[in-house]
């Protein structure tokens, strides 16, 4: 096992990831409607309701539409990252997954090259997003772009971690309704997507907590403070943790010898 | 067949099975399991469905790890040297496996990179393979507009391009109609043959085992007899190998076959 090995099927993964993403325009098409009818009919409405006062990294007053802009850049990631599980759970039961898994490669690296690719694939997703956006006027400044970059492949890595612990625990793909309704809409609304935390703070002090321990809030607001040129430590190393956790836990979950997929009879 | 010294047998074995026990919660899955497949043969693992096929293969393809008993791939070990046994097998899945909106060309090139297999490299080989099954002509086409039988010849081209040395196939001709499960059957054989690759064949169809051939009789996790067979008609008492799968499993056969 030579590391040309290593590079070879890192390559090959990410490509064949890359021709599925390009093969499957529907999949793009929905992740790219699904944040712009947010942006262009959820936050048309609540504009006038929900006044948004100047908080970091914003230096100015700004429309409800900018405000939820990262957000929305995290749920793709989000959507993604349980897409990518479910086409796990679906690869698991047609089989490709196991052929991947069947491969002499350490299962460790098969699955973080797999995790890899649905973030770069969740990455092209965001900046598509980010360019229809830019003609409603969620204009960050150029370089921010730029800057998002690295907090979009953190976030990206959480995210794909989480649901590829989820699909390694999950047994059916009716299964995978439930943990959408289960895992998505709560990190989603739970989270300083929609809402500044202080918001949630006069609502219940108990919400505030929990959203503020939601690693969806971090990866927005580390999205959201990069988009403007600036590091957000807690929200880094909030993320980074939790990343490093469920990604041990979705390599725990494939263990051979220990896992959840031994326990299940791996069907 | 001819007899070799015991010792000689399993050093040489591509496939050596021994004490084999695997259990999901209460039940037993495999109870104490052993099979010895040579450099080309063509070994038949004949049971029902629910017999432990499935498991069996689970295991030599370390989906997950055996806890008892040992299973070595020319004499790696799958659990303590999984990369040196892995691979050294080729599978082909009860399910298919491959992407159906990708080519042909993609999905083959896809599992050579697993294997490290350089492109070109893997260019030149995934057209031989092609050649020999006779899909040299559908390199570009997408996996969907392929039939059910040639599906299969391409998963089974796949398995080889990392040039193994057994060969996994479980119940490979699951829904196939009777000519391709024939082509199907002919080509795994000669690979047998020609390039001496081990084979497991697992199925619950008796008329896929010809004369002179291995045969394993799995029924719920054990094994109920083994060698060619003459051999297992010897043991069971019978004549041909449909009347021994019967009297060893019973009247539930009459509804597998």
């Amino acid at each position: 096992m030579t590391p040309m090995h290593y590079y070879r099927c890192f390559a090959g993964i990410v490509w064949r990831e890359a021709l599925r993403f390009v093969h499957q325009r529907e999949r793009f098409l929905s992740a790219l409607v699904r944040p712009l009818v947010w942006l262009f009919i959820f936050a048309a409405g609540f504009r006038s309701v929900l006044g948004v006062s100047i908080i970091p990294p914003y230096e100015t007053y700004i429309t409800y539409e900018v405000y939820i802009a990262p957000g929305l850049m995290g749920m793709i990631q989000l959507f993604n990252g349980m897409q990518s599980s479910l086409s796990m759970v679906y690869d698991r039961e047609m089989g490709s997954m196991r052929t991947l898994l069947v491969s002499p490669l350490p299962r460790w690296f098969l699955l973080t090259c797999k995790l890899l690719a649905g973030v770069a694939v969740s990455i092209i997703q965001v900046y598509a997003f980010l360019f229809v956006a830019w003609f409603w006027d969620i204009q960050p400044p150029l370089e921010g772009l730029l800057y998002a970059l690295p907090a979009l492949a953190l976030s990206g890595m959480m995210l794909g971690a989480l649901g590829m612990f989820l699909s390694s625990a999950i047994k059916q793909l009716e299964n995978f309704a439930g943990i959408m309704n289960f895992v998505i809409f709560p990190m989603f609304f739970a989270s300083s997507a929609l809402y500044p935390l202080w918001k949630m703070k006069e609502s219940s002090t108990l919400l505030y907590d929990i959203c503020w321990y939601n690693p969806f809030t971090h990866a927005v607001e580390l999205i959201r403070f990069a988009l403007y040129g600036q590091i957000n430590w807690v929200s880094a190393a909030y993320v980074g943790g939790t990343t490093i956790v469920f990604l041990s836990l979705a390599i725990y979950g494939y263990d051979p010898g220990r896992g959840l997929i031994s326990r299940k009879g791996g069907k | 067949m001819n007899a070799q010294p015991a010792i000689q047998e399993t050093v040489d074995a591509a496939l050596d099975v021994e004490g084999l026990t695997h259990s999901f919660g209460e039940k037993k899955a495999l109870d104490d399991v052993a099979l010895t497949i040579r450099p080309g043969d063509f070994t038949v693992l004949l049971g029902l469905n629910g017999a432990g096929k499935t498991t069996l293969y689970s295991l030599i393809t370390r989906l997950y790890n055996n806890r008892s008993g040992a299973i070595r791939i020319l004499g790696f070990d799958v659990r303590r040297q999984s990369p040196q046994a892995l691979s050294k097998i080729g599978v082909v899945f009860q399910q298919p496996t491959l992407d159906l909106d990708l080519t042909v060309e993609q999905n083959l090139h896809y599992h050579a990179a697993l294997h490290g297999i350089s492109r070109s490299d893997a260019q030149k080989r995934l057209e031989t393979e092609l050649d020999r099954i006779g899909l040299s002509e559908r390199l570009h086409d997408k996996v969907r507009e392929l039939s059910g039988g040639q599906r299969r010849r391409v998963e089974i081209a796949r398995s080889l391009l990392h040039h193994p040395k057994l060969l996994l196939l479980d119940e490979p001709t699951v829904g196939l109609d009777i000519g391709s499960r024939q082509g199907i059957l002919d080509h795994v054989r000669k690979l047998c043959r020609e390039d001496k690759l081990a084979v497991l064949w697992a199925t619950h169809l008796i008329d896929e085992i010809d004369e002179g051939e291995q045969v394993v009789i799995l029924d719920q996790g054990r094994v109920l007899a083994r060698g060619d067979v003459a051999e297992v008609n010897k043991q069971a008492g019978t004549k041909t190998i449909r009347e021994a799968f019967n009297k060893l499993v019973g009247d539930k056969a009459e509804t597998g076959t």
